[in-house]
């Protein structure tokens, strides 16, 4: 049988014919491929040449220092990044293959295939329906019943519908900060993306909230691919199966979550894990 | 459970992408239309300016030497200088307008500045924050009277009051007008100037206050001079203003054209004579051209002095808030 | 230990501050007593003579009895007519300067680009500049604008509106000697008076764009809306209270204006009420420069113009207080 070194997406993970023999733990299929990839802001190089691939229905986690890039790669996988003045991105990220940083991308199209929750909630000053289904209004879908039918299935999702669901015409803004964090995620999950990007998304919540999101982090990561960037190791190590370091810019490492946190293949990875630098 | 993702990004809902696009056009189109009028206003009162300088018919009758320099005979000034555009001898000289101008803009500003500053003081520096709450409605009200209604009041009751107050000859002169100018220039003066004491950061009163100062000293000789831009821009705008307000003096100023010195003689405008004699003027006439060259004339003084004030006042921001304000 | 000579230094420093500071009350004192006057003064002898009858009948005899109906039409009209012209296109170009254009200054989009030098990305820095350009130019236009003379705006109005434009439509569609736009009426006028509200509209607008936050927006465009879909959906909306502030401000201003209207269709009189654009109008503050100004008898039309004055300054007074507190209600809402 003629090896095949493309990776294809597939609906059940296949096992390699080659590595019968190895642990039979299925290698997923790459959603994000990411090579030689390089960004500017302006004439300041803030990525060098990161190489990854992130797999598909599984938590992958950015970790690293403050100012290391990992939220910059994190906003050039939606390409957040095109709203700043003087960035600019050098090489490929590709989602299911396709390249998005060709001239020809549809930018709206891709935001709605790859969601976003940002650090700090932002809840539009609506009510907790209309944020919910902001996302599927935008795409002309305005028929009541449609509506009532996703935003409780995205609500529920987000684990958040049986608290909310006697009021949701009241506006998203009186709810908790937790609570808001799960608006948001029920907000981009109602357009049905294939990838969840989040940034930080507990830091600004207390630990109770905190649990709740990791939990749904935990549940969600069935239907999708989920990219988490935290600066908090514990988190990392709790929630996902993929952890990639970050610093100064560089992809120092990235491996299995257990093998980055027990064994650590490079000096600096096992530095920043063990606390020798913030 | 399989999703398979298509990886579509070249079709999107075509049709949100032009409307975003058409909207974006009709944005950038109109973000044009402030310079556009700005030069349109321009060219066409200067337009109607040209024949000064282009026909030699208006020119005869009209031109800047007629402006401002000719003298006809006579001893004192004000027979020298003389504007009657509709005797048979025309006679076009704009020194009396000019100076008239120049006297209500005086009398104005004298009355307005050291008010409106002193309330901008106590505003920002001694008053309560209740009592702030309360000054600035009454200014904005104050701002808020039309100048015509500015003007009737000045040409009804505040000439009456005036003139058996100082039993002045003629009722409507300088110090009417310019009295009731100076009062719609006080909003001007106090808002700005308010707003540059108010910016003066803290730390230069705590400073003040650490060496033992009083509050006034301190409000005095720290925080006004601190502010001696933003006040000093408060002037220029509102010279701005006083040299292009019509309404007031039209009415309260006596619309004599007298080429006078004397605050107790009425006065004419630029602004009210273009007003007044424009009904009646015959298009295209050298009186015509010669009234679109007062408007002209309007038209760069205001600008030169407001880009200046304006200029000075984006220094300010520009150094208390830094470059993104 | 302050000596007995610190001590009473101190004591005449406090002495005259007092004096000094009274002073400066006093200037808010005589400001406030100016109002008082003023206000009071039109509305002692206004409010006789402002009956139903004075409002809503047509002046007789001369403009020395009845009513002010046919200048409250006209009035009103022309504010109309110039808010549907002023409001849209200011708020546009507020959206244009807020919503399009770089955020940050002059100067520092120039120095990002001078740092560029042969990088990739240069033009688009270029691009920026430009816009950056643009965009300072067009906010000092604006400015400047709002600081030209009022009695320029009817200059203009008749050079240029009445004509330049109305008198080239009435050569390309009407028999040569007829004149149907090419002269004074509610059209000109509005436009004019709309040049002129147009600064108040745009810095206001600006102003309430700036309230809404930006992580808003960047929420909605990472949901997958377009820009235009993002200002409708959420700016606008949030910044509605703060439009209709300035639009308010503009519409009070612009109902009090003279100067503009005077070339451009205001009437003395005029026995029928405007009913199309292209009528001639008669309004509040032009019918209150004329009895001033030129009226045979002043003492017989006193309690007229008293009246009209009174009407005309209640008005702006009106929309200028509601401007006013739908702008501090706003802000207090802001500030919770």
């Amino acid at each position: 049988m003629p090896t095949m070194d493309v990776v294809i997406p597939t609906a059940e993970p296949k096992t390699d014919p080659r590595s019968s023999e190895r642990a039979t733990t299925a290698t997923p299929p790459t959603k994000i491929e990411v090579r030689n990839f390089n960004f500017y802001y302006g004439d300041a190089k803030v990525l060098h040449d990161i190489n990854l691939d992130i797999p598909d229905r599984q938590v992958t986690a950015f970790i690293g220092p403050s100012g290391c890039g990992k939220t910059t790669f994190l906003r050039s996988i939606n390409r957040m990044n095109d709203i700043i003045p003087g960035a600019r991105a050098e090489g490929r990220i590709a989602i299911d293959g396709k390249e998005l940083y060709k001239p020809d991308v549809d930018v709206v199209a891709l935001r709605r295939k790859v969601g976003m929750v940002f650090q700090k909630s932002n809840p539009f000053p609506k009510s907790i329906f209309e944020n919910v289904a902001y996302g599927l209004r935008i795409g002309g879908l305005n028929d009541r019943r449609a509506l009532d039918e996703v935003v409780e299935r995205s609500l529920v999702r987000a684990a958040l519908w049986d608290e909310v669901k006697d009021r949701l015409s009241d506006s998203a803004m009186a709810l908790s900060g937790g609570q808001q964090q799960r608006v948001c995620i029920a907000r981009a999950l109602a357009v049905d993306p294939d990838i969840l990007l989040m940034d930080e998304p507990a830091s600004a919540l207390d630990p109770i909230a905190t649990q709740k999101i990791e939990e749904l982090v935990y549940e969600l990561k069935t239907n999708y691919t989920i990219v988490i960037v935290t600066h908090n190791m514990q988190q990392a190590a709790r929630v996902s199966d993929r952890t990639a370091f970050f610093m100064l810019g560089k992809l120092v490492e990235y491996d299995d979550t257990n093998d980055i946190f027990m064994t650590p293949k490079q000096k600096l990875t096992e530095d920043y894990i063990t606390g020798r630098f913030g | 459970m399989s999703r398979r993702f298509e990886a579509d990004f070249g079709r999107g809902e075509r049709r949100r992408l032009i409307w975003n696009a058409a909207m974006t056009g009709v944005f950038s189109v109109a973000g044009w239309v402030a310079i556009l009028f700005i030069f349109l206003i321009f060219v066409f009162t200067f337009k109607e300016t040209l024949p000064i300088f282009t026909d030699p018919e208006v020119r005869e009758e009209a031109n800047l030497y007629k402006f401002f320099f000719e003298r006809q005979d006579g001893p004192t000034l004000a027979e020298q200088f003389i504007w009657q555009p509709t005797s048979e001898q025309p006679k076009m000289s704009l020194i009396p307008i000019i100076l008239g101008t120049l006297k209500a803009t005086f009398v104005g500003l004298l009355f307005a500045c050291p008010i409106g500053v002193a309330a901008a003081l106590f505003s920002s520096e001694f008053a309560p924050a209740r009592l702030r709450e309360v000054i600035k409605p009454v200014i904005e009200l104050l701002a808020g009277i039309p100048s015509v209604v500015m003007g009737f009041f000045a040409l009804i009751v505040l000439a009456t009051w005036l003139q058996s107050a100082f039993g002045f000859t003629y009722r409507l002169n300088a110090w009417n007008a310019g009295l009731a100018l100076g009062i719609a220039l006080v909003p001007i003066i106090y808002t700005i100037s308010e707003d540059g004491l108010t910016a003066v950061p803290r730390a230069f009163r705590e400073a003040s206050y650490a060496l033992g100062a009083s509050r006034f000293q301190t409000a005095w000789s720290v925080v006004m001079p601190a502010a001696a831009p933003a006040i000093f821009a408060s002037f220029v705008l509102a010279f701005g203003r006083a040299i292009g307000e019509t309404m007031i003096l039209l009415m309260a100023g006596g619309n004599a054209a007298i080429t006078s010195f004397n605050l107790n003689d009425p006065l004419r405008t630029l602004s009210a004579t273009i007003a007044a004699e424009l009904g009646e003027v015959v298009n295209g006439s050298a009186h015509y051209s010669a009234l679109f060259f007062m408007g002209t004339l309007l038209f760069v003084i205001t600008f030169v002095s407001n880009t200046a004030g304006l200029w000075v006042i984006r220094r300010m921001q520009i150094r208390m808030q830094g470059e993104k304000a | 230990m302050p000596s007995p000579a610190t001590a009473a230094l101190r004591g005449a420093r406090r002495g005259a501050d007092r004096i000094a500071v009274t002073l400066l009350a006093l200037s808010v004192i005589l400001i406030v007593g100016i109002l008082v006057v003023i206000v009071g003064n039109i509305a002692w002898h206004g409010v006789r003579t402002v009956t139903w009858e004075f409002i809503s009948q047509p002046p007789r005899q001369g403009l020395t009895a009845g009513g002010i109906f046919p200048a409250i039409v006209g009035t009103a009209a022309l504010v109309i007519l110039m808010t549907i012209a002023a409001v849209p296109l200011g708020v546009a170009t507020a959206i244009y300067l807020h919503e399009y254009t770089p955020a940050e200054g002059l100067s520092l989009a120039w120095r990002r680009f001078k740092k560029s030098k042969g990088l990739p990305g240069r033009r688009r820095l270029f691009t920026r500049f430009l816009s950056a350009l643009l965009a300072t130019i067009t906010r000092s236009a604006v400015a400047n604008l709002a600081g030209i003379p009022s009695i320029v705006f009817g200059l203009f109005g008749l050079g240029f509106f009445i004509q330049f434009i109305g008198r080239s439509i009435d050569r390309a569609t009407l028999p040569p000697v007829e004149l149907l736009w090419g002269q004074g009426s509610l059209l000109w006028a509005a436009l004019t008076l709309a040049l002129l509200t147009l600064p108040t509209v745009i810095v206001a607008t600006e102003e309430a764009l700036r309230t809404v936050p930006h992580d808003l927006r960047e929420a909605s465009l990472a949901l997958g809306a377009t820009r235009w879909e993002t200002i409708r959906r959420i700016v606008l909306p949030g910044s509605i209270s703060g439009i209709l502030t300035g639009a308010i401000l503009g519409i009070s201003r612009g109902a009090g204006e003279v100067a503009p209207i005077l070339f451009t269709g205001a009437a003395y009189y005029l026995p029928y009420l405007p009913e199309r654009v292209t009528d001639q109008f008669m309004h509040l503050g032009y019918h209150v420069l004329i009895l001033s100004t030129q009226s045979p008898d002043v003492e017989a039309t006193k309690p007229l113009l008293y009246g009209t004055v009174f009407v005309l300054l209640m008005l702006t007074f009106l929309l200028n207080l509601t401007g006013v507190i739908i702008r501090s209600r706003t802000r207090a809402r802001l500030r919770a």
